[in-house]
């Protein structure tokens, strides 16, 4: 057994929530740089210039990237073997996540209650998904996540006759509904299978897979490929305002289902996809 | 086409802009969001004074990140506008000639843009720590309770936005779109 203290949970999300509001992760900067040689429209290739000026003023001048520095969604894959000491797990989490609100000068978007709608002034709580692993490793992922896009999200709960084309029309409508809203380019995560909650999360998990990574099963890569493409061709483009860069990347997983079931859920995330990871 | 005008803006002005022209704004415009629009419609509701004047004004929907010591505003990108569209066409009627936030707006929004000889202009969404550096100067002029959703006056120079609906009704987001949407082209 590896006893670890909640006080490096703490500084580890504080940390991490500045981190990933600051700059992107390397695969989202490459893709976001190639695609200004692929754009066709010449106002989209001028916004997706502007999406490298803002990425480096954000680094150098330490600004945000986005004010909306999102609701704080954190991964964590316990390993079986670790003893957490110090308090409660769930307090150290929130207590990084207003750490890092407050002395990174990140935006407080949350508020207490749905309907009544009172600030909590520090960004409390997050949204915490926890896993239990083998071993006696922590995997923490931190991932900021703003409402523009996720208020662009759809769950289709399809039937098993829609088949593969229904899943990808899915995809698709919750693509151009979206459009100019979800700031374009944008991650598309897709979750296909499971129940109603799990495939909600796993394609918000897929927004974390580097957009330059597909699924190892074949024919969910090819599905990746065909609807990227198809995405692109909407239109949409740069800031919704026209060109053929409308998507980075389309990152799908899967999971076993039930017999009378075909769920399928679109977590759409802007060109500031944010996420950060560390093993403690 | 490319234009600099000065907020606020005359009505002038504001009928010559067209659908597809960047912009470049110099002057006093003012943010508010979800909760100040509730708020200002309230007031409108019982007839109290309003803590903005809406003739001739520009509103950008935009909550900022906090600023840094010395500095005038944190991050400072646009917000989506369809969540204002309830409030929206209230404001132009009383006078207000200019939105600043991203994607689509109604058709009731849009009919009171035409009405009114309004504008509503899409800045580059994501993009807020380049946009604040066209901030010069930003004072919380109401509803300080709300914090980023407070009403902030702000001191533009050559914040930079693209016309999406103009006083023609014509509407970038679907004319541009409609552009590329065929374009299956591959070089």
């Amino acid at each position: 057994m590896r006893r670890i203290n909640l006080s490096k949970i703490t500084q580890n999300i504080k940390e991490m929530c500045i981190e990933a509001n600051y700059g992107l992760t390397s695969d989202m900067d490459n893709a976001l740089k190639k695609s200004i040689d692929t754009e066709k429209s010449p106002l989209g290739k001028q916004i997706l210039n502007q999406l490298q000026d803002n990425l480096k003023i954000a680094k150098e001048d330490m600004i945000p990237i986005c004010q909306d520095t999102g609701m704080a969604v954190i991964f964590l894959e316990i390993g079986q073997d670790v003893y957490f000491e110090g308090g409660s797990l769930e307090d150290a989490i929130n207590e990084g996540v207003r750490q890092g609100y407050i002395e990174g000068y990140l935006r407080k978007s949350v508020v207490k209650d749905p309907l009544i709608r009172e600030n909590t002034k520090d960004n409390t709580p997050a949204v915490i998904h926890y896993e239990i692993k083998p071993g006696d490793k922590v995997k923490i992922t931190v991932a900021p996540k703003g409402f523009g896009s996720e208020n662009m999200s759809r769950i289709f709960m399809l039937k098993p006759a829609d088949g593969i084309e229904g899943v990808k029309n899915a995809i698709l409508t919750a693509v151009k509904d979206a459009g100019p809203n979800a700031c374009p380019p944008m991650v598309v995560g897709v979750g296909i299978g499971g129940t109603f909650e799990k495939c909600a999360l796993m394609a918000k998990k897929a927004l974390t897979r580097p957009v330059d990574q597909h699924s190892d099963i074949p024919y969910v890569k090819e599905m990746e490929e065909e609807l990227l493409q198809k995405i692109n061709h909407t239109g949409i483009g740069p800031g919704g305002l026209g060109g053929t860069t409308t998507a980075l990347a389309v990152n799908i997983d899967t999971y076993p289902t039930h017999i009378a079931g075909l769920p399928v859920a679109i977590n759409i995330c802007c060109h500031v996809n944010r996420h950060t990871v560390r093993v403690i | 086409m490319e234009k600099h005008v000065k907020a606020p803006l005359t009505d002038e002005v504001a009928k010559s802009l067209k659908a597809g022209d960047y912009v470049y704004i110099t002057g006093t415009i003012y943010t508010a969001r979800d909760a100040a629009h509730q708020r200002i419609n309230q007031a409108l509701d019982q007839n109290q004074p309003l803590p903005i004047d809406m003739a001739h004004n520009i509103i950008y929907y935009m909550g900022p990140s906090p600023a840094r010591e010395g500095r005038p505003i944190g991050s400072a990108g646009p917000t989506t506008a369809s969540r204002m569209d309830k409030y929206a066409p209230r404001l132009l009627d009383l006078g207000l000639k200019g939105m600043i936030g991203k994607g689509k707006r109604s058709d009731t929004v849009k009919d009171a843009i035409v009405r009114n000889n309004a504008v509503y202009f899409a800045a580059v969404g994501g993009a807020g720590a380049l946009l604040s550096k066209s901030i010069i100067a930003s004072e919380v002029v109401a509803y300080d309770d709300l914090g980023t959703e407070a009403i902030r006056k702000l001191e533009v120079e050559n914040f930079p936005v693209i016309v999406v609906v103009d006083s023609d009704g014509n509407n970038l987001y679907e004319t541009a779109v409609q552009e590329y949407s065929s374009c299956f082209c591959n070089k």
